[in-house]
């Protein structure tokens, strides 16, 4: 496949993950602060949000699975996992950790577990396709392509 | 927002006649960053050091306060050597919050000079206010992005550029003449 038809592919589905709601505007502004000096930052977020949030992910498993759930300590998790999903642009993670919290608040031990499985689902989701973004940008970069920029006009 | 453009335009115009524009290590913002997040440390890392900023990121407001040298417990660590221009700190932090940082800064004699601006991603009148009121410089609603920070450093630096020329009593713009 020749560098404009990647970058086309990439174009597209960039937008896709915009219409669907995976990504907001706040992954444009990462994009923006990507160049020639700083070519891996969008990946080096993404990875420390990656980590960051499996950590929080099972720290959040194991706090509701105890006897005595203490809550305030599940919506401090779920409050952390809200910022970093908000910082990159993970508008469903985030969405889903706004519902998250308003249970914590309510301390409703049925409807936290039930998100906790809402708010996995939508970060295995979302890093599954950023992961698909990140690999169509490293092949447009490795056939001597550049990173299309996505004007949010669509 | 268009008036807020155009003032800076002009700040600009005036910076560019006769100035120097490389910045020299003792011109440029030395920004200490202050975010329990890591994800964010990096982001508003990034994002200082692409409107030329020196930054330090660290973890908490202990650690911001030692880095100032002004935590009780810890003597000062020598590194006196470099100024902070400006503090930028999340509200939202274990042990020490944003706001108690702010307070603890604007309390010491050696450092209530240095702005503060706060970041939040809860968008909550009472407490912007209270940081406001409390002597916060700015506050920024997360996520944070490129035109906030540029924003809050076009500001300072013309205020920053000024009152070094007043303590220098230079007038560059008389030395192009």
């Amino acid at each position: 496949m020749e560098v404009g038809q990647m970058q086309r592919r990439l174009v597209d589905y960039t937008k896709t993950l915009f219409m669907e709601g995976f990504l907001d505007a706040q992954f444009l502004q990462l994009q923006q602060l990507q160049d020639e000096s700083n070519p891996d930052f969008v990946v080096e977020v993404v990875s420390l949000f990656f980590d960051d949030s499996e950590k929080l992910l099972n720290d959040l498993s194991m706090a509701l699975d105890q006897p005595n759930v203490d809550f305030k300590k599940v919506d401090a998790h779920v409050h952390q996992l809200k910022g970093s999903s908000s910082s990159i642009g993970a508008q469903r993670v985030k969405n889903a950790c706004i519902a998250f919290r308003n249970f914590c608040e309510e301390q409703n031990i049925d409807a936290t577990l039930r998100c906790l499985q809402q708010v996995k689902h939508e970060y295995y989701l979302v890093k599954n396709k950023l992961e698909t973004l990140l690999r169509l940008e490293q092949q447009i970069v490795a056939a001597g392509g550049s990173i299309p920029t996505i004007e949010m006009g669509f | 927002m268009a008036v807020n453009g155009a003032v800076t335009w002009l700040r600009r115009a005036e910076e560019i006649d006769g100035y120097d524009l490389s910045a020299s290590d003792s011109e440029e913002v030395h920004v200490l960053a202050v975010d329990d997040s890591l994800v964010d440390r990096k982001v508003i890392e990034r994002l200082l050091k692409i409107t030329s900023c020196k930054v330090t990121a660290v973890d908490s407001g202990r650690r911001a306060l030692q880095f100032l040298g002004l935590d009780e417990e810890k003597e000062a660590n020598g590194f006196d050597g470099l100024k902070v221009d400006l503090i930028i700190t999340d509200y939202c932090m274990p042990g020490m919050t944003g706001y108690e940082l702010l307070k603890k800064v604007k309390e010491s004699s050696a450092f209530r000079e240095i702005p503060v601006v706060i970041m939040s991603s809860e968008n909550v009148i009472a407490r912007i206010d209270r940081c406001l009121e409390e002597g916060a410089e700015d506050f920024i609603v997360k996520p944070v992005k490129l035109s906030d920070v540029k924003r809050i450093i076009d500001y300072m630096t013309t205020d920053f550029r000024e009152g070094e020329e007043r303590r220098r009593g230079i007038n560059k713009r008389k030395l192009r003449d």
